[in-house]
């Protein structure tokens, strides 16, 4: 009888790059349902927008190129952009500027670029970066925690505010939002007011900002899975950390009341989002372990710089793809020695 | 305004200077561009390009009065190698249908060999054995697949055969990534 | 310099895979009884093929010569029984390629006669090793563990390289393979014997017999064998089981924490690693004068009826090795011959058995499925995790594909040990060994092309010198005709012939003149 003549090794491969993706999205849920509980229904909304979005564009620009469409929808990496996407934005954002940042995000800074694997910049935060500078009012709509909001909004309220723009009850943008606590730490320090005055705000929780330090935690809870299934590895995520609380911590050392903890800069913004969901994706960053340690310390670093000197409130966008940038620089230098590698490096 | 431009002529004298000794200090003997041309192509010897062997050929495009892309036996790998060389574009190859991709060596049928010498005149890189009269044969290892011998044989018992795959020179095939489909192989292709 | 706590060391990367020995191990299926016909190839070992030592129709004895190589790497091949010499023919042979190979047919007739042997050598230790390294040539003994590299070569380790080590594999690190593990457990003794040869034969002060952790019973086989032997200088070694860490390298580093340079081999650091299964050949030939002519190969699978581990002698046809061990069942979708990790599918079972062939995986759908279409790489760095050589597997490919031969050698390329744990671990189910592959002998055709285009240009060079000399020389000598020619016409007046010629008409000149005179007198 004649057998099939393939190529080694032989076996159920272990990995797939869906499950790999969908683990991801899972490791999202406990972060999302915590974004949901303190701060509406906006979360959700912006999510199946983008998804709807991604899923479209993707097929649309698969078939432009002539590629099989339904194995590469498959491999869900567009879904994961949409969701890491719409989890940046804030809550109400008009539903044409979720659209056109995922088309932004899909069709021009992945697809363009060749597809899964090839894009240089996380299309995500290319994205973020995108809608941030051209709509910066919009985007900087943030509502206010649960346990501070006064006039919570439903989901139906919710959606007519993303798709129409109609507020209920004569509600308007100023009655509805509230600064973040990055925000308001950056303002008040601006005035020369000391971290203890700040502290007394209602704005603040035990650690960070009230409300966002508990996202912080859902997602790291996520990071966690993530990694206790192998699905990221933990270089990246510890070095971002160690790098932001390493140069938090010396400039709070230095002065405690023009400068804020450690903790406060860990758990406000998209610090663990950014450390665990997004510096991580495999394909912008850099490959090597020793690299990845630099890359995500550098990452840490450039957060804390720009959040404290620069003109962003929030900085882990911009920190990312600055680094996005570097990865295949730290990637040549920072080549593992081979085994059996000679001193002569001859042969 | 004087000063400026007294300074101006000072500093390109010292660097006109400068250049000047140094291009006479540190100047290279002979031509390596032309060896480094000729180390790239194929040493086939057969004239194709229109040059009397690789060596003038790798001349005269150091020379500048060839193209890149005269050579068959060289193939693409050999033109963009030159391209890259001397920082060229890359240049579509002349005259493809001369040469096939498998190597050919050519192969003398004796019976009908008449020993006289004209296949031995004519081979670029002496891989015929033989004198008048007597069976000339062509030192398999040694032939470039030229095919100058061909013409001039009396009898037309020279042929070209192409080089069997053994297992000694088999190589692994290029993967195809995106289509890796099943296929069942005849034992002995 | 002995090792102290050798296996405490670890390699970078490997990975775990549900070993499946279950299916063989320990089980003996016997001896396969002899073919009428053996079909054996002239290649199967590294180095250069065998050249016929006989003819069509010559009688041989079993243990005979049949072919012999003349170059250094290389081993000779010999009748596995008593027959005639059917003839040379191409014939389809084992490997990934497909192609033909020139194969010995021999006829067996039955008797199974042993022809003249060298005789026994059990005073070995009296001997110069190079006469034992002479008789291991002879027996044409090779790496048994799947690499077929001449052992005789290998143990020439040269005056510049003393060998402190000496590491008997007995990991055996494959999914499947159980053939090492059988023969640890039955023939412990015999391979301790192979051992107490080669220490003899290397001048090693220690041995290290390195066997994986899921191998109790073979631990303890070889662990007594030693104890009986009273050698107080070979430990066996438990290891932990990982593939691959019977690749040679990584075992020598885990068994004495010592790496093997990059692009070199153990005798550079004092070592040599020889397969339990060689070991027990080595013994065969050394003691009793015996060549190699068969070997303990595993059957198994789920396609197989009956999985377990049989002595087959070389040239017998994979289809009878697999009848033997009850013939395919339903499942069988591929042929494998070697391990899933790193063997190779064979196209049907009209192929002979060889000395690197080491098992045959008779495999399910599900135990070997179809390769799925490959995605494009994510760059998610598990390849880089699981290298045992700690390469750049992900650099490599992108090279590879690219064909850029000179930036996948700056990658060290050739460090590969092709172990297949990249691809293994691969989320895109790139088939990433294959560009490797595919790189290194395209990397060894091109060398092999510019050593010829040097060649011909040395060549060509001569000729035109020699044609050029030719003409100078030409040019030369019919200069010098044409000058001798000139001092001919120069000294014209000396010239004999004309100065006789002008005498003699002078001659007649004056006679003329005296006879006018006379006249005028009378």
């Amino acid at each position: 009888m004649e057998f099939p003549v393939h190529t080694s090794p032989y076996g159920q491969l272990p990995n797939n790059v869906t499950r790999l993706m969908g683990q991801v999205l899972l490791a999202l849920v406990p972060g999302i349902i915590a974004l949901v509980y303190y701060f509406g229904w906006g979360v959700i909304i912006n999510i199946c927008i983008a998804i709807t979005t991604a899923v479209a564009a993707e097929a649309g620009i698969l078939h432009l190129r002539k590629r099989p469409i339904l194995p590469t929808l498959m491999d869900l990496s567009a879904v994961v952009t949409a969701v890491l996407l719409a989890i940046a934005l804030p809550p109400l954002l008009p539903w044409w500027m979720t659209v056109l940042g995922v088309l932004f995000a899909i069709i021009m800074v992945k697809h363009l670029y060749g597809g899964l694997g090839y894009n240089p910049f996380n299309p995500a935060m290319a994205a973020y970066v995108l809608l941030l500078v051209s709509f910066p009012l919009s985007m900087t709509r943030w509502l206010p925690p649960e346990m501070l909001n006064q006039y919570p909004l439903d989901f139906l309220q919710s959606l007519t505010i993303i798709f129409g723009g109609q507020f209920p009850d004569n509600l308007t943008w100023d009655a509805i939002t509230s600064a973040t606590p990055l925000d308001e730490m950056r303002t008040r320090l601006e005035m020369h007011q000391t971290i203890s005055e700040l502290s007394q705000s209602p704005l603040w929780g035990d650690f960070g900002g009230r409300g966002w330090e508990w996202i912080g935690n859902w997602f790291l809870i996520g990071g966690l899975f993530l990694l206790w299934r192998k699905v990221i590895s933990w270089h990246i995520p510890v070095a971002m950390i160690a790098g932001l609380l390493l140069s938090a911590g010396i400039f709070w050392m230095i002065d405690p009341e023009a400068m804020p903890s450690p903790a406060f800069h860990l758990f406000s913004g998209g610090m663990i989002l950014g450390a665990f969901f997004i510096a991580t994706d495999p394909v912008t960053a850099s490959t090597t372990p020793r690299g990845r340690i630099i890359y995500g310390f550098l990452i840490g670093v450039t957060v804390y710089i720009i959040r404290t000197w620069g003109g962003y409130p929030d900085a882990v966008a911009f920190a990312v793809l600055l680094m996005n940038m570097a990865a295949p620089t730290i990637d040549y230098y920072t080549k593992p020695k081979v085994f059996g590698a000679r001193e002569d490096k001859d042969g | 305004m004087l000063t400026a431009i007294l300074v101006i002529a000072a500093l390109s004298a010292s660097f006109g200077l400068l250049l000047g000794y140094s291009a006479i200090r540190f100047k290279v003997e002979g031509d390596p561009l032309v060896d480094q041309i000729d180390a790239i192509l194929p040493q086939t010897q057969c004239g194709q390009c229109g040059f009397a062997g690789c060596r003038p050929y790798a001349e005269a495009i150091a020379a500048g009065e060839a193209d890149i892309n005269l050579c068959p036996p060289g193939g693409e790998a050999g033109m963009l190698a030159l391209a890259d060389l001397l920082g060229k574009e890359p240049v579509p190859l002349e005259n493809e249908s001369n040469t096939s991709s498998v190597k050919s060596i050519a192969y003398i049928r004796e019976d009908e060999c008449i020993g006289c010498t004209l296949c031995i005149q004519a081979c670029p890189v002496d891989a015929i054995v033989g004198a008048a009269k007597q069976m000339h044969t062509v030192i398999a290892d040694q032939c470039t697949g030229c095919e100058l011998c061909v013409p001039p044989c009396p009898v037309e018992c020279i042929d070209m055969v192409p080089v069997k795959t053994t297992l000694s020179n088999w190589k692994w095939p290029f993967p195809d990534s995106m289509e890796q489909e099943p296929k069942t192989q005849e034992q002995g292709s | 310099m002995i090792t102290q706590n050798p296996g405490r060391w670890d390699f970078h990367g490997g990975i775990h895979r549900p070993d499946r020995k279950s299916l063989s191990a320990g089980k003996f299926l016997g001896k396969l009884p002899l073919p009428e016909i053996l079909t054996l190839p002239l290649q199967q070992h590294i180095g250069s093929t065998a050249e016929p030592a006989v003819t069509a129709g010559e009688q041989v004895h079993k243990g005979q010569i049949i072919a012999r190589t003349t170059e250094y790497i290389g081993a000779p091949i010999h009748a596995p029984t008593s027959g005639t010499i059917l003839g040379i023919e191409e014939r389809p042979v084992p490997h990934p390629s497909g192609l033909n190979a020139p194969c010995i047919l021999l006829q067996a007739d039955g008797k199974d006669a042993w022809g003249e042997l060298p005789e026994p050598l059990p005073q070995y230790a009296d001997l110069d090793p190079s006469l034992l390294r002479e008789r291991i040539r002879w027996a044409g003994i090779v790496g048994l563990g799947g690499a077929a590299f001449p052992t005789s070569v290998k143990l020439n380790h040269g005056p510049d390289r003393p060998i402190q080590t000496l590491v008997i594999n007995g990991a055996e690190c494959e999914p499947y393979i159980t053939c090492d593990d059988l023969l640890m457990r039955e023939q412990a003794d015999r391979i301790v014997e192979g051992i107490k040869i080669l220490l003899h034969v290397v001048e090693a002060e220690e041995c290290l017999i390195g066997i994986e952790d899921n191998k109790p019973e073979a631990i303890a086989a070889m662990q007594q064998a030693v104890a009986e032997s009273a050698l107080r200088n070979v430990q066996v070694v438990q290891v932990a089981t990982r593939y691959p860490m019977g690749g040679e390298k990584q075992l020598i580093k885990v068994l004495t924490g010592k790496e093997v340079p990059s692009h070199g081999i153990p005798a550079e650091i004092g070592v040599i690693c020889i397969n339990v299964a060689t070991a027990a050949a080595v013994t065969d030939a050394v003691i009793a004068g015996r060549p190699l002519l068969s070997r303990l190969v595993t059957v198994t699978g789920e396609g197989i009826a009956n999985p377990g581990n049989l002595e087959v002698a070389f040239g017998t046809s994979l289809s009878q090795v697999i009848a033997h061990a009850g013939g395919y069942t339903d499942l069988a979708y591929k042929l494998i011959l070697g391990g899933p990790m790193m063997g190779f599918t064979l196209g049907n079972d009209q192929v002979p058995m060889t000395k690197g062939a080491n098992c045959l995986l008779l495999a399910g759908k599900e135990e070997a499925p179809d390769p799925d279409k490959a995605l494009p790489c994510i760059r998610c760095g598990k390849c880089v995790e699981v290298c045992p050589a700690q390469l750049l597997p992900q650099q490599l490919y992108w090279y590879a594909r690219a064909k850029d031969l000179d930036k996948t050698r700056e990658y060290n390329l050739f460090d590969c040990i092709e172990c297949g744990c990249c691809s293994w671990v691969c989320p895109s189910h790139i088939p990433l060994v294959q560009y490797y592959r595919f790189a290194k002998t395209e990397t060894w055709a091109m060398e092999k092309e510019k050593q010829q285009a040097e060649e011909a240009r040395r060549r060509h060079e001569a000729r035109t010198e020699r044609l050029e000399r030719l003409e100078q020389e030409r040019k030369a000598r019919l200069r010098q005709k044409k000058e001798a020619l000139e001092k001919k016409t120069a000294r014209g007046a000396a010239d004999p012939k004309k100065a006789a010629i002008e005498a003699a008409m002078k001659r007649v000149a004056e006679k003329k003149a005296r006879q006018s005179r006379e006249n005028e007198e009378r």
